[in-house]
Formats: C-alpha cells, structure tokens, sequence
C-alpha cells in the first residue's frame, strides 16, 4: 500500500474519523449502539452504502454539471440504501427487524452526502472507493465500541443476539460477563449513549495531545543538546 | 440558449432517477422472493411457539384469513387470524392484535387460543418498550408472558384480567406497569373477539377478505354493541 492510500485510511479511522471529529450521522449512531450485534449490522450497512455512492459518485463526476450534483447525489444514495435494505430483509431478516427504521434513515446520514460531496466528487474511482470504505471502517469502529461499552455496562453480556447476524449457530458467541446482572438502564438509553460517545471522544483527544507533546519533545531534545554544547 | 440548458439538465437528471430506480427493481426481483420467504419463517416460528406443530396437520400458514375490529384488536388494520386444524376439524387459531396503548406505541403481539378458549401462549413480536423495563415482555427476557397459558375468559374472570396494581390477577413489573397493562388488555380483547366470532373464524375458508371483514363488523354490532 502506498503513502497515499494509508492516509486516507488514516483519515477516515483517525483523524478525520465520522463519529469523534466529523461528529456527523449522530442520530442512528447513538440509536442503535446499544448492543455489539446491532451496531455491527448497522456499521456494516453504512460501509457497503458509502462504498457504493463514493464509487458511483466519483464515476459521474465530470458528468453531472455542478448545479444538479446534490438531487443526483441523493438519487445514487436512496437508490444504494434502498438495495442494501431489501439485501438485509432478504438475508438477516431478523436483524433488519432489530434496526428497523435505522437502515433506510442511512439516506439521511449526511456522513455519506459530505463524503460524496467533498471526496468522490473530486477524486478518481480508486481513491473515492478507499475513502468511502475507511469512513465506513472508522464509523464501523466507534459503533462497535460504543455498542461494546454499553452492553457490558447495560446488560452485562457481549455479543449478545449474535445469532441475528451469524445464524443459530452463532449464540455461543454470546458472552455474559457479569451473572446474574441487574443492569444499568443508563447505559442501555439514549443518554448513556451521549455520555459514551462524550467519553470517547475524549479519550481521542488525550491521546492526540499526548502524541502531539511527544512529537514536540522529541524535535525539542536535540535542539537543547546543541545548544548546550555551543556554550 | 436556456431552453436548451434546462432541458439537458432535465434529461440528465431523468436518466439518473430511470438508473436509480432499475437498480432497486432489479435488486427487489432478485430479493421479493427470499423477502417473503424470511417473513415466512419468522411468522411462523411464532406461530409454531404458540400452536404447536403436532396440534394441527393443515397448513396454518395458508390458512389465514383477515378481519376487522378496530375495538377489539386495536388497529383499524386487517388482522390476520391463521387456523389450525386437525383432520379437518378446527382445533386451535393464532391471531395478531396490537396493544395500541403501550409505553412508547402500539405493541403487536401473536395470541394463539384453543377450539374451546383458553389461551395457548402470547408472543410479543415487535414492541418499542423501555430496554431493561418494559421489555420483560419478551420471551427471551422474562417468563412473564408465559403467565397467559391456560387462562380463558372464565379463569380468571373479567375483574381478574388486570395486573395486580389494578387488582387482577397478572404481575406487573417493577417500575413498569403500563406495558404489562397495555398486554393484559389486549389478550382480554382477542378473547373476547374470539368468543363472539369463534363459529365465523373457522367457517369461512376461501372468502375475500372484505367480505369477511364488514360480515364480522355487523355480526359485531348485532350482538354486543
């Protein structure tokens, strides 16, 4: 992989990352991240949407003058979102049943409008392609941890239900890590979610600073070592 | 020179609506069937945890019909009722009312009920309760709803269909009553449908479902309103 491929991946994981930079497409983030399974289907469909726009988008891009790119954009988005839900119903029936509203309500994800409108629009198929699956990996990523953190605090279990994804044959996946558990109902509603999220992104940011004062240091020693050895 | 300006934006963006619009047809054929098929399963894996498969040799999935009783079942929707039978005879039906009066909106659920009346289980099949509180409701969470097996209109009686708080005979759950509550009255009401229609539901085998509808209606208002 070339340098240019990575960063965009390192975009789209950290540094630009949708749900702790962007802060956009909060609504079915902090809807549905109340379990591991549910954000991974949810995670997984926005990926394949996003993918699938940033590819068309970027393939049309010389073709659709600059005034009509945002009803089109829109089109290729519905049209994709619509495909995925009708694949979900078709396949994991009993996890599109879970996500409910959440999987058509992807069209209204500005993630996916923004990555259309600011990447795909002005770069090749390859690169739009990349974008869009990072983005949907790092949007994947904080679902997962947010679905993770808030089962555990909320239920007590991991991978509970994983047999709406994976099959019957899935549910030893399911892991109870406290027996007996009451459960936190905090965690399990919409302002657990907000806390969650608040937590992760600064978590985000202590990391950025630390590496940031890191970097500084370590261009600040040798300099200092000069210096002293010039007096 | 604007003329021709809109009408190649217009023919642009037509072409793009006619390629969005294939993909999703082409994406619904190759799917409806498979769609229909998994709503299939589902249903009756529902329908199999209440009517279960040795009570009845028909094809209870087929053998629906849809009725309407806004006052009873809860929405103003058809209601489909499936029919089990056993060597032609009627044993048992399932049908889906909504609780129209849960926590957070209507709850659906499956009330399987014997030839005679008594209920042979409640399944919740999609609700929007409080995670944690009113979702004890499901099968997977709590036995809860395991407490309608057995009950008839006659056992309890009328004053007995209520949660405890109101003074029946169904528990509540701590720090939700209202879901509880909503499902209580709800299987009252489908009892209730069921034994002012019993002889209707069964009869009836290939009719249009309008027909059965305003006939019940009628039957309905003769007879108790």
């Amino acid at each position: 992989m070339n340098s240019d491929n990575a960063s965009i991946f390192k975009e789209g994981l950290w540094h630009n990352n949708t749900a702790l930079v962007q802060l956009l497409g909060l609504c079915p983030l902090l809807a549905v991240s109340g379990t591991v399974v549910n954000a991974l289907g949810l995670g997984v469909a926005t990926t394949l949407v996003m993918a699938g726009s940033n590819i068309t988008v970027s393939l049309i891009r010389n073709l659709v003058r600059p005034e009509l790119r945002i009803p089109c954009f829109v089109l290729v988005i519905a049209s994709f979102v619509t495909a995925v839900e009708l694949l979900m119903q078709a396949f994991l029936y009993d996890l599109y049943l879970v996500l409910g509203i959440f999987i058509p309500l992807i069209v209204t994800n500005c993630v996916i409008i923004a990555r259309a409108e600011s990447f795909a629009a002005k770069n090749n198929v390859w690169r739009s392609l990349l974008d869009g699956l990072s983005m949907g990996i790092g949007f994947t990523a904080v679902l997962l941890l947010l679905g993770a953190i808030r089962e555990i605090l909320g239920h007590g279990t991991l991978f509970t239900q994983a047999e709406l994804m994976f099959g019957e044959g899935a549910q030893w996946l399911t892991i109870t890590l406290i027996d007996d558990y009451r459960g936190f109902l905090l965690a399990i509603l919409p302002p657990g979610a907000f806390l969650v999220l608040g937590l992760l992104i600064a978590g985000k940011n202590v990391i950025d600073k630390r590496r940031a004062q890191r970097t500084i240091q370590t261009v600040a020693t040798p300099a200092s070592v000069a210096a002293e050895s010039s007096t | 020179m604007l003329g021709q300006y809109m009408s190649r934006s217009a023919i642009l963006l037509g072409l793009f609506a006619l390629i969005g619009t294939g993909l999703v047809a082409l994406v619904f054929t190759a799917t409806e069937e498979r769609i229909a098929e998994s709503e299939r399963q589902f249903m009756l894996r529902n329908l199999h945890a209440v009517v279960k498969p040795e009570l009845h040799d028909n094809d209870i999935f087929h053998d629906m019909i849809t009725v309407i009783d806004p006052q009873r079942l809860g929405t103003k929707n058809p209601v489909p009722v499936f029919r089990a039978r056993k060597n032609g005879e009627p044993v048992a039906l399932a049908i889906t009312p909504i609780a129209p009066d849960g926590y957070v909106g209507p709850i659906k659920i499956l009330v399987g009920i014997t030839f005679d009346g008594t209920v042979l289980g409640v399944r919740v099949l999609s609700h929007r309760e409080t995670p944690g509180l009113g979702d004890g409701i499901e099968e997977k969470r709590s036995d809860w709803v395991f407490g309608f097996n057995g009950r008839s209109l006659s056992n309890p009686g009328s004053k007995g269909w209520a949660v405890r708080r109101d003074g029946g005979q169904f528990d509540q759950f701590t720090g939700a009553t209202i879901t509880p509550r909503a499902i209580v009255k709800a299987v009252h009401k489908a009892l209730k449908f069921y034994a002012l229609n019993r002889d209707q539901l069964f009869q009836k085998t290939s009719l249009s479902p309008t027909e059965i509808h305003t006939e019940i209606t009628h039957e309905e208002e003769a007879t108790h309103e």
